[in-house]
């Protein structure tokens, strides 16, 4: 599903106007995405948490030539799904 | 800091776009949509953000890090989280 199935899908369950469900989806993924950047956590009870991982530089190598790469530090967002998303999910195995 | 559906549902109703109620309900249903897609074994793409996916692992040997005991891991399926490139772009910009 991506994000265009995701706005119909909560215009038509909440019958809401499509311009309004489409508000809704994308203030939440900017929300999300802004509290990374100022490097704050995220906790959605029930599907899940953000947090920033930061990593330090390190001297990698390119797999296929074998040269040295300088790699720079870098952050990344880290997923961890909640109680509910991980049981919900794990039942169906 | 940690952002919270509090904070989310705040966000969309400080717009004035929906009510608190309908703010509360449109982010809950949105955390279930995307649960139930998930839970139904379906990516969950959204573009400049990142992929939710669900992935199955197998069953491997593992150990009870207290114990040391040697133990068999149940296959698992578990919801992982690669942010987009925008995404991961901003957070170090």
């Amino acid at each position: 599903m991506n994000k265009s199935d995701l706005i119909e899908c909560l215009s038509n369950e909440m019958n809401l106007p499509f311009h309004l469900a489409e508000f809704v989806i994308d203030e939440f993924f900017d929300a999300i995405s802004e509290a990374l950047i100022q490097d704050e956590g995220v906790q959605i009870r029930g599907f899940g948490s953000f947090t920033i991982r930061k990593y330090g530089a390190y001297t990698g190598r390119n797999p296929k030539t074998g040269e040295k790469i300088d790699v720079s530090p870098k952050k990344l967002p880290f997923f961890r799904p909640g109680k509910e998303l991980r049981e919900r999910v794990m039942s169906k195995k | 800091m940690t952002l919270t559906k509090a904070d989310l549902v705040r966000r969309i109703y400080k717009s004035k776009k929906l009510d608190k109620l309908e703010s509360a309900q449109a982010i809950e249903r949105l955390l279930e949509i995307m649960k139930q897609r998930l839970e139904a074994g379906e990516n969950v793409l959204i573009s400049g953000f990142g992929k939710f996916s669900v992935r199955d692992k197998r069953s491997r040997r593992g150990r009870n890090p207290h114990t040391g005991e040697d133990l068999i891991l149940a296959p698992r399926r578990v919801v992982t989280f690669r942010p987009s490139g925008v995404l991961r772009k901003k957070i170090n910009g």
